[in-house]
């Protein structure tokens, strides 16, 4: 999967989960950076992404998460 | 592929894709006094985990502004657990607005549960709940015992079941709430295999005992049960429980299933306020049986046992007659003739369902939602009462749109589905059974009433226009010849003149350059109805059409589609300079539908003969007929200035 399509795909996910469209996803954004990003809207997240692009995490892997590029890169090595 | 059926409630409606903003926006609206009901629409789709979460946000923030919910009824719920319950009370609170409750939650998580029951100063019987959810798993229970012991097995039953009797007192002495008490979903790991279940102490035997104790000690009590395990079982344990998401979050299920879950606790609230249905109205042709028995005659519509087909149709029948044995009161809503739609029966040796089953029989021509609106008016029930079982998508959405507040299921496409999917979607949810519910079918038997109908209900047009049709209009040609033989010695009922012609008759008419000959196709928003209408007309001297043949598929019916195929002749007989348009209707057994076909259409009575056939005629200069709101394309017709396809304005 290019990361081209991966950004696009997790863009629809943040506007789900954060209920927002105005949401733009890049690499270094974080849980610092969007209003109401806790940690229950955290597992939300991890949860929609493995939904989205049939993918499983292990908690060490979802520990290890700083910001998108991160999250993105987990992707890019599991969906094919 | 069940799953799917059970864990995306598939016999909800999809959401529309722009779900998120239509929940946003649905405070933006300024007139409060339908929010409860526009939020109640909304909670009618089938919503996953994040759209639910979207709405109960919507709705927390209508509550905190001090909007009205109503007609929503207040509900206060309260929710122990040995789990995360941040995810399961939005879903709960988005889902109840289906049911037409407004719930509010007072949960107590992470093991609080027994200090939360016990005292009476507690968050959680201060708060007063009209009932407390114990939605506690395995996880919970003190359940680890020496394996084979069967004294220490017993033990340790007994002391899962006084937790939950201890809190479940306590409950009842500090704040005096119904209680619903889960049954546990076993985990799949099993210690030595399929002996589990035999050996005392092994999670499965004591969660088998257990289980069954805990249904036994609810039975007859005001408190409820939640069968956790029989839905864990249903969607299969191996999903239901997800170590990683447990592990992650303390999330006691997959939340995957948090939609199911919080489904199945609105209904026993729902059951519990008394909002239960209590009617099924059903549908009849390609719905209770195979096949239009219209068209296919009593010989031709498939029930019968044995017959793969027929047993996908009896089950339906099945389930609608024990439904009828626990107090569900049975109507039929069929477009057919009264005698045509009663005779499979009456004659029918192989049908499980019998008129004197049926409390109202609605078998007529008019749109669904006035039936409905009658059936509920004769049964002095209102329309949240009942369940409308139909095959076709269109009739689904009329009902839906017109009358909100009948549950209508989607159902897949293989029949064999229809009863799973209408009992999965648990619209008939009780709490008790009686003896009153019982006599209840009774008082309706040897009804099979027919009543007379409301005046129509609602915006049909409005309807019609949503469903953006598309009329194509062809002549006869090779590639739709077997079609039009087919549809030509097939259809009955709504067919003038019943006269049979052979493919190469058929062939014979369009290169007869005495005949004009149409074939009609009808898309609409659901998809294709492929060819729907066949028209012949024989020109005879003096510059008249005759219509020998005029033949229309039941599925268009109330569409206005022969206002548009009107419209069609009557443009392509100016051209041939025709003056007059003859239509005949010749009676039979079956197609009394269309006896005044020609009336309606504008046509004056020419004559009526012995055998009962009458003459129409029609001037085509001064005729005017309405047209209906579809697209109309022309194609293939040899006057055209070119034989490109093109489109007019209706």
């Amino acid at each position: 999967m290019e990361t081209a399509e991966i950004y696009k795909k997790l863009n629809t996910v943040f506007e789900d989960v954060f209920d927002d469209e105005s949401i733009v996803v890049r690499p270094e954004l974080s849980a610092d950076d969007v209003d109401g990003w806790d940690s229950l809207t955290h597992i939300r997240l991890i949860l929609t992404v493995e939904k989205a692009f049939n993918v499983k995490f292990s908690a060490s892997e979802i520990g290890k998460l700083k910001n998108v590029e991160g999250l993105a890169e987990l992707i890019r090595s599991k969906a094919n | 592929m069940s799953l799917a059926l059970f864990r995306s409630l598939s016999w909800l409606p999809e959401p529309p894709p722009d779900c998120s903003a239509r929940c946003r926006a649905v405070l933006d609206q300024n007139s409060e006094s339908t929010l409860g009901l526009r939020l109640q629409s909304l909670a009618s789709f089938a919503l996953d985990e994040n759209q639910l979460n979207h709405l109960a946000r919507v709705m927390a923030k209508a509550q905190k502004s001090g909007s009205s919910l109503q007609p929503l009824v207040p509900f206060r719920l309260g929710v122990l657990s040995n789990s995360t319950l941040d995810f399961i009370v939005p879903a709960l609170v988005a889902t109840a607005a289906r049911y037409g409750i407004a719930l509010e939650c007072i949960k107590a998580d992470y093991d609080q549960a027994v200090q939360e029951a016990l005292s009476p100063h507690s968050a959680m019987n201060r708060a007063r709940p009209d009932a407390v959810l114990l939605a506690m798993d395995y996880r919970a229970l003190p359940l680890r015992c020496k394996k084979g012991d069967a004294a220490e097995a017993e033990n340790a039953v007994r002391q899962s079941l006084l937790y939950i009797e201890t809190l479940r007192a306590g409950l009842k002495a500090n704040g005096n709430a119904v209680c619903i008490l889960q049954t546990i979903a076993p985990p799949p790991e099993r210690l030595f295999g399929s002996f589990d279940r035999a050996l005392p102490g092994t999670t499965a035997n004591l969660l088998n005992r257990l289980n069954l104790r805990l249904a036994e000690s609810v039975f007859g009590t005001e408190d409820l049960l939640l069968d956790v395990a029989g839905l864990a079982e249903t969607v299969g344990l191996a999903d239901w429980h997800s170590p990683s998401e447990w592990n992650l979050a303390k999330l006691p299920f997959s939340s995957g299933f948090l939609p199911l879950y919080a489904d199945h606790v609105a209904r026993l609230l729902a059951a519990l306020r008394g909002k239960s249905r209590r009617v099924l109205v059903l549908d009849l042709d390609n719905t209770v049986w195979g096949g239009v028995i219209g068209d296919d005659g009593l010989e031709g519509i498939q029930c019968a046992q044995g017959d793969a087909t027929g047993e996908a149709y009896r089950s339906v029948q099945r389930l609608a007659l024990e439904l009828r044995e626990r107090g569900v009161v049975l109507a039929v809503s069929s477009k057919n003739d009264d005698e045509i739609a009663r005779l499979p029966f009456r004659k029918h040796p192989e049908m499980l369902l019998k008129e004197e089953h049926i409390a109202v029989f609605q078998a007529n021509w008019n749109d669904k939602a006035t039936n409905i609106t009658a059936i509920a008016k004769e049964l002095s029930l209102g329309l949240d009462s009942i369940v409308f079982l139909d095959d076709n998508p269109v009739e689904r959405n009329l009902v839906r749109q017109l009358l909100p507040a009948v549950a209508v299921p989607e159902l897949p496409s293989d029949p064999a589905l229809y009863a799973r999917t209408l009992a999965a979607a648990g619209y008939f949810e009780s709490i008790s059974f009686s003896d009153e519910d019982v006599s209840r079918a009774r008082f309706y038997q040897d009804n099979a009433k027919r009543i007379g109908l409301e005046k129509q209900v609602g915006d049909l047009d409005a309807y019609l226009a949503s469903l953006q049709m598309e009329i194509t209009f062809q002549p006869f040609d090779e590639i739709g010849r077997a079609r039009i033989t087919q549809l030509i010695n097939k259809s009955n009922q709504y067919n003038l003149t019943t006269r049979r012609y052979t493919e190469p008759e058929v062939a014979a008419a369009q290169h007869d350059p005495q005949c004009f000959t149409l074939q009609v196709r009808l898309a609409d928003s659901f998809g294709d109805n492929g060819m729907i209408s066949v028209i012949i007309c024989r020109q005879q001297p003096s510059c008249e059409w005759e219509i020998d043949t005029w033949l229309m598929s039941c599925r268009v019916l109330g569409r206005r589609v022969e206002q548009m195929v009107l419209r069609e002749i009557l443009e392509h007989a100016r051209r041939y300079g025709i003056r007059k348009l003859i239509g005949r209707y010749r009676p039979t057994d079956r197609n009394k539908l269309v006896e005044d076909h020609y009336s309606k259409l504008g046509f004056t009575l020419v004559s009526r003969d012995a055998g009962a056939t009458s003459t129409w005629e029609l001037e085509v200069a001064s005729a005017a007929v309405e047209a209906a709101p579809m697209a109309v394309r022309s194609i293939g017709f040899m006057q055209e200035t070119s034989d490109v396809a093109h489109d007019r304005a209706s």
